[in-house]
């Protein structure tokens, strides 16, 4: 293999073993270097460059929020105009309350082109956020419709570059 | 629920996102808080096995990671916890809730790339035997769950 190529396959490993986080050891980056055979400093500098490019878009504590009990969690769905959904995705993605927003397609039987997440630690308490929202951007004649996490049987990282399906992180929670 | 005290909230509060990216993180991040390396690193493990972190590391962007899609199926009430076994046993699914709509399952499956991803989505649509419905994103406006923890509402709940 060229040094090029044996180089890729090596942060190709480096991103595989990220995804499931660092070790908690006190020389994280050291270990995952000799785990995929590159040197502290070219694992550090290919992280840096990552975050840099965005590839990584944070570095740090992933929580679950469910473990800590913001377990009330609602997709709303909005069937907005196509030509007022990029204006309306931007105004309620500066909502605090909003975690998430995107656009997804409508399909046959499924109307909605607009999702935006609210995470909160009581149904009632997401309720009145997305009350308020609603109030506040007028959009009492936008149809919609509100699902309600109730039970998450899975909840873990992307995993793109790995084959085995990853059992540890599955979650059980009582419905 | 997981007691944490003033040490885990700090921790969480200060780092979310901006882990020192230097030999010893955990060094750094313990001097910052006035605690050592040792204390630092015992509490991730403990948050850890608790099931409060998911992981210490870092979050990729999905749509530059590779191929990812949300997706949903309808099935009947009394089959969803075995419907929701087999989606979660299938290669590249990261998220699996179960949801109050007619369509009562809602998943994330990721892939290397587009075609892998549509073979992925095939072969558990086959095995499942009920549609998948199938919901790119077409563009995000905000993706980021780094957000402030509201201890103050956690306490009230």
């Amino acid at each position: 293999m060229s040094q090029t190529g044996s180089r890729q396959a090596a942060e190709c490993r480096l991103r595989a073993r990220l995804e499931q986080g660092l070790p908690l050891t006190s020389r994280p980056w050291q270990a995952l270097a000799e785990q995929c055979g590159l040197s502290e400093s070219e694992v550090l500098a290919c992280v840096e460059r990552w975050r840099a490019e965005g590839l990584i878009k944070r570095l740090g504590l992933v929580v679950r929020h469910r473990a800590l009990g913001i377990d009330a969690n609602a997709m709303v769905v909005w069937d907005v105009p196509d030509d007022a959904v990029k204006e309306l995705g931007r105004r309620l993605a500066a909502e605090p309350a909003v975690t998430l927003c995107y656009r997804r397609p409508r399909r046959p039987g499924w109307p909605y082109n607009l999702f935006c997440m609210i995470h909160g630690t009581r149904r009632e308490q997401v309720e009145a956020q997305l009350a308020e929202i609603v109030a506040r951007q007028g959009l009492e004649a936008i149809p919609h419709s509100v699902l309600f996490s109730h039970r998450a049987y899975k909840q873990c990282g992307g995993r793109f570059t790995q084959e085995e399906s990853s059992h540890e992180c599955r979650v059980h929670h009582p419905a | 629920m997981v007691a944490l005290d003033a040490l885990d909230r700090r921790l969480i509060d200060a780092y979310q996102r901006d882990l020192p990216l230097c030999e010893r993180p955990f060094a750094v991040m313990a001097e910052r808080l006035g605690e050592s390396e040792a204390v630092v690193l015992s509490r991730l493990e403990r948050l850890a096995a608790a099931g409060v972190l998911s992981r210490v590391g870092p979050v990729f962007d999905h749509a530059r990671a590779g191929a990812s899609l949300l997706a949903a199926v309808a099935v009947p009430e009394a089959e969803r916890d075995a419907v929701a076994a087999r989606i979660s046993e299938s290669v590249g699914v990261n998220h699996n809730y179960a949801r109050e709509h007619r369509y009562n399952l809602w998943f994330v499956m990721t892939a290397a790339d587009e075609q892998q991803l549509d073979a992925r989505l095939d072969a558990l649509e086959a095995e499942l035997g009920h549609p998948v419905l199938r919901l790119p994103m077409i563009e995000a406006f905000h993706i980021d769950l780094g957000f402030p923890i509201p201890w103050y509402e956690l306490e009230r709940a």
